[in-house]
Parts: structure tokens; sequence; C-alpha cells
């Protein structure tokens, strides 16, 4: 996994709630074999038409937001399906860090494994933020100092201790849980006594 | 310290704790199907790993396959590719998988119950978010992404960290008409499409435990459309019963000892919940969503709600956007809604009972002129347990399709999709836009409910068709 470096980067407000993972990538593109490749399909109802061209005034769509690594949304961001390709198709469109007031869990989850940064602000904050995203200026994550910088002004943000500390080493989840593989088949030994019907042998 | 169910299967599961909570969990099942698990096993691959315990794994095709004749096999080149793909992946790593000819085919989340590979106080997990249907055995069960079946192919472990606690409590009793869909629509109506975010949900009361098997799945099933990851119930008698002499349940001595533990699987009386909310079975009734979130419920004598009455301006934007895209208007007696399709399946409904239910509602009866419907059994097996019952029969006579087993038009990946504008009542869990195809139209209801919509040709009241 990439580390996770301060981003600077003019953010995108998609002013909708509950957005759904089927509205980040619709079924169509969940066909791939493959992580990469998904950005051109990234909300595509939205960004296309039946036709399949652009819709210019979405806002993904009109520079410089077509450019943006950072996007705003309303709460209860990726909820519905489980569905891997949403932070992958976000991730190869360029975004590696979304703003909301909430997340579904999965989604949350699935954002860390592939060093996208998911980061919850009070309402109040999204309000604050989004009106300066209309200036078209860039903003700056530092995931380090937990911090958002927008002209003068700055905002603190919460993040769990593991999880930032995967993103900032790019850490490989399976390796590191690969390290605790005594403790695994220890467990496992035990596991064949207490509840020996698991293994079905 | 007394303890919850979830809390009580958290700790029998337990490898490892950081000190920061951040916790590792063994995993007793893993169910795996094609469309989020090819990226898993190349993962695997590309990093020289093997899958730790194959025998806890059990694969099989539904998203991708299609519900029509399977002899010429699949039409579309990236739908097979992708379950061509997990055929290879399965034999590559030993996985035990049901092929798309195999009769014992069918969703994820109806032959795991069916088989008696899903089991009371196990963690159960799959790439796919309606995991949470095992839940009603009284396992801790819940969807993860890809990287996640990667992590549990290689370490039958999952890293995770503790939710809360929500008991949802409903006494009493049903209504004539009114099945567990209605109990979890007007749940979700209820606490809402985040309300249970970060917590796993206990569903308990005197309701919840009149309920069978295959209802309380349905229940389970749809918590994730209420933000919680899984939803449990304990386990009681009905339980043991549904899995004694399935291929995959414990056999022998193995039967007596899991008994002996799946009896002990219950919340202590004065354990302590985070959150709690009650409903009474008497105020539930036959419940249809308007809009494009499974919170838009109303119940069948509803009106189409009014944005200008809503305060918050999140919730007003919300409710105008989905009312433009369900081609609404305020105030329109959900009644009079016209519909163009009906669809009766999926993992929350295509059950033996589900179908049942609705055969009850349709036989002798004809589908309206203007309606397409489709019967889309869970699995193989049911749709041959139908078959001996004459459900396919009752439903061709009226004018149902009756169909191959598979996931089908409840994410529409196949061929079975919605047009732009066209209006369904579907006994699915998702009504989000574009979910049954772009521009198509969801009401999600009940069996019985997308019975009496496809007489009537309009949503309509199942209660009217009762003898």
């Amino acid at each position: 996994m990439q580390k996770f470096k301060t981003i600077k980067s003019i953010p995108a407000y998609l002013p909708i709630v509950n957005i759904d993972t089927d509205m980040i990538i619709p079924k169509q593109f969940l066909k791939t074999i493959k992580r990469t490749g998904l950005g051109k399909n990234l909300f595509y109802e939205m960004r296309y038409n039946e036709k399949g061209t652009l819709i210019n005034d979405f806002i993904l769509n009109t520079s410089p937001f077509n450019n943006s690594k950072i996007l705003i949304a309303g709460k209860n961001f990726g909820c519905g399906s489980s569905r891997e390709h949403a932070p992958w198709a976000l991730l190869d469109f360029g975004i590696t860090c979304v703003i909301s007031s909430s997340y579904a869990d999965i989604f949350y989850n699935n954002c860390f494994k592939n060093g996208i940064l998911p980061i919850v602000l009070p309402e109040a904050k999204i309000k604050e933020l989004s009106e300066y995203s209309k200036r078209k200026e860039e903003i700056i994550v530092n995931l380090e100092e937990q911090k958002i910088t927008f002209g003068n002004n700055e905002i603190e943000f919460e993040i769990d201790r593991f999880k930032k500390k995967c993103l900032i080493e790019g850490l490989d989840d399976i390796a590191l849980s690969l390290e605790k593989n005594p403790k695994i088949t220890e467990f496992e030994k035990k596991l064949s006594s207490k509840r020996p019907w698991i293994f079905n042998d | 310290m007394s303890k919850t169910l979830y809390d009580k299967i958290w700790d029998d599961h337990l490898v490892h704790t950081q000190d920061d909570g951040t916790s590792l969990l063994y995993v007793d099942r893993h169910l795996v199907h094609e469309v989020t698990s090819p990226q898993a096993f190349e993962g695997l691959r590309n990093s020289n790993r093997k899958v730790r315990q194959p025998n806890l794994t059990l694969a099989v095709a539904d998203h991708n396959v299609p519900t029509s004749d399977r002899s010429k096999g699949i039409y579309d080149e990236e739908s097979k590719l992708q379950v061509e793909t997990l055929e290879k992946n399965c034999e590559e790593f030993g996985i035990k998988l049901f092929g798309m000819n195999d009769k014992r085919q069918g969703i994820v989340h109806i032959i795991g119950p069916e088989q008696g590979f899903t089991q009371p106080g196990s963690i159960i997990v799959c790439g796919d978010s309606h995991t949470a249907t095992h839940g009603a055995f009284g396992s801790l069960a819940f969807g993860i992404g890809t990287s996640e079946v990667e992590h549990v192919l290689a370490t039958q472990t999952l890293v995770q960290k503790k939710s809360k606690n929500f008991r949802i409590k409903v006494d009493g009793k049903l209504s004539i008409g009114v099945t567990s869909k209605d109990v979890i629509l007007q749940i979700i109506g209820k606490i809402g499409t985040a309300g249970g975010t970060g917590y796993v949900i206990e569903y308990a009361g005197s309701l919840i435990s009149s309920l069978s098997v295959e209802q309380r799945m349905t229940i389970c099933n749809m918590t994730i459309e209420g933000g919680a990851r899984a939803g449990l119930i304990e386990p009681d008698q009905k339980i043991f019963d549904y899995l004694n002499g399935r291929p995959m349940a414990p056999k022998k001595e193995n039967w007596d000892k899991a008994l002996d533990y799946w009896s002990k699987l219950k919340s202590d009386n004065d354990a302590d919940f985070d959150k709690e909310v009650t409903l009474e079975g008497k105020d539930i009734v036959p419940m249809v969503t308007w809009g494009t979130s499974p919170q838009d419920v109303i119940s069948i004598d509803g009106r189409i709600p009014n944005p200008e009455n809503e305060a918050d301006e999140d919730r007003k934007n919300s409710i105008e956007r989905s009312l433009k895209y369900m081609g609404l208007k305020p105030g329109t007696a959900i009644k009079d809604v016209k519909i163009d399709k009906v669809f009766i399946g999926s993992c929350t409904n295509g059950r033996i009972e589900d179908l049942r239910d609705a055969a009850k509602i349709i036989k002798n009866k004809k589908v309206a002129q203007h309606v397409y419907a489709m019967v889309v059994p869970g699995s193989g097996l049911v749709k041959q347990q139908a078959e001996q019952e004459g459900l396919d029969k009752v439903f061709k006579d009226s004018g149902f399709d009756w169909r191959e087993p598979g996931c089908s038009m409840c994410l529409a990946m196949n061929a079975d999709k919605l047009k732009p504008e066209e209006r369904c009542a579907s006994t699915s869990n998702r009504n989000f836009e574009g979910r049954q195809g772009r521009g198509g139209r969801t009401h999600l209801v009940s069996p019985g409910m997308a019975a009496a919509a496809a007489i009537s040709g309009s949503l309509d009241d199942v209660r009217k068709f009762q003898n």
C-alpha cells in the first residue's frame, strides 16, 4: 500500500447525503477481476448521460474539480454494499481523502486498506469547508498532525491511532497478522477441543 | 460482568488484542462469491500465500449467473470471466465450490444456512454486506471488503475493533398479512439508514422469538440497511431443529457438544446495551418504500411525503431528489402508484416460505396485463422444493416467469434489470438510485405485497387478498 502523504488539493463538494456504494460505482463495473481502471466509472450515473457522454455540470467533470484529491460529501457516505470497488474507483480517479460527518462502517474500513483517509468532522465544520471549496483554492490535509488547513484557518480531526500508523507507514495488514501466526495456531488448537465441530472432521 | 450475546461471541474468538483495543478475531466460516474475491486470490498469488483453512471456506457463483436457460453458459463475456475465475481460484486453492450447474448453487446467504454451514456462536464473514443474514442463527456475521477477504483467506482471522451493543425489542404478534419484511422495514424507518452505524444489533422480544428461522433471516439480512454491520438473534430450539441433519451441520458426538454450547448462547439478563429501541407487533402494518433509501418507508395506506414539511435542510433536499428520481408527487396515495414489473427473490426474500407466501396470494389470480412478473428462487434446492410443492405451477398459471436461482434483479448484474423509469415492486433489499438498472424505480415490499401488486398492477394492500 502507498504511504499516505500530506495532500494539497482543491476539494470538490458533493452536497448529497447517504451516498451509497451503488452511486459511487454501479454494478456493471463490478465484473472486473482487477483493482485498477475504475476511476473513469466513478459516480458513473451522475457523470455520464445514458449515451455515455460527460454531463458537463457535474462537479467532478468541471475544472478544477476534475483533478481534486479531496472529496467533501454529505453524511453517511459509502452506505450499502461492501464492494471495495468503491474506494478503488475513488483512488483510481485520484481521490485519497474523503471528508464527511459520518460513514458506513464497511466503506470506512475499506478506505484504510487502500491508502484513503476518511475524515470525520462535525456538520458545522463540513459547512465551513464546503463554503470555502467554492473559492477553488487548495486546502492541506496533514494526517501526521491531524489537521486541515484552509486559508488562515485550521480544523483538527480525530483518528484511530493504529489506523493512522497503518496509513502513514503504508503497512500490509496481512503481513502484520501473519506475524501473530503462533497465536493463531494456538487458538486453533484450543478451538479443536472447545468447539470441535467447527473443523467438521 | 454481565455480557451480551455479541460480547460472548467476540470473547470466544479473540486471538489477540492490542492495547488500543484493536483485535484479531478468528473466523469460523468464510463464504466466497465471484464478485468480491478475484482480487483477493490475485493478492494471495502475488505474495505467494496459501489459504489457511480451505475447509472453513465455501464458494458459490451467484451475482453474475443467468436466471434463464443455463445450458448455453453465460452470454456476457465479463460475467463469464468472473465466474470462470472463481472456478479456477477454488481449484487452485482447494476450496469447495458449488458450480453454476450444481443443484445446491444459489445465493450465498441462502446456501450457507441450507447446507448447515451457518452455525450458532460462530463468526461468519463474506465479501458481501448481506452476510448479516446469518445472524438469525445467533452467529456474528458481517460483510467485509475484498482486502479483508484476502486477509481471512491468508490468516483465517480478521482485524476488528469492537462495536457497541444495540437491542431492538419487538413484542406482541404479527397481524394477518404482515411479515418479518414489514418488521425490518419499519425498524429501518424508525432508526434511519445510519441508525445502527457503529453497533451490532440484537433483535429480541416475543414477536422475534415467535418467528420462523427463515423469517428471522429476512430481519437480520436487512440489518445493514439500518447501518449496522451485524444483527443477531439468540438461537433457540427452532434453530437447532432447522440445522439438525443438514449436510454440513455437526454430526454424532459433535452434534451433542455443539448443542450444549449453542444452548448457552444468550445475553445475560442484566447485560447493558448502549442503545435500545422497542416496537409493538400491533403497530406493524404492511410497508412499502417510496424513495431511494430503505429508510424512505410508509405504510401501504400512506401518502408520499412533502419535502416542504421538512425542517431539516438535508432531509428536504434528499426527499426532493428521491421524488424526482422516482417520478412521484407529494401527497399521492402510495396505492395509486402503478407498477411495470414485479421481482420476487433475493437473499432477503428468496426462500421457500417467501415463495409460499406469494403463491398463496397469487393462486387462481392473474398478473395484471401491463405487468411483467418474475420469481427467482434463492437456490437450486429452494427451486426444487417449490416445484415439489407445485408452487412453480401456481406462479406460471398466473403469468409469472419462473427462473433459475441467483441474485438476479436485486442488483441487476446479470441480464435481469429495469429499464429507465420502469417501476418495480421488489422483495429485495435496496431501492438505491440505479440499483435494479439505470433509472429504474424500486419499491421494496414483502413477497405477499409483491404478489398483490402483480395482481392489481399498482402497489396494493396484501390484506385485501387474504382468504
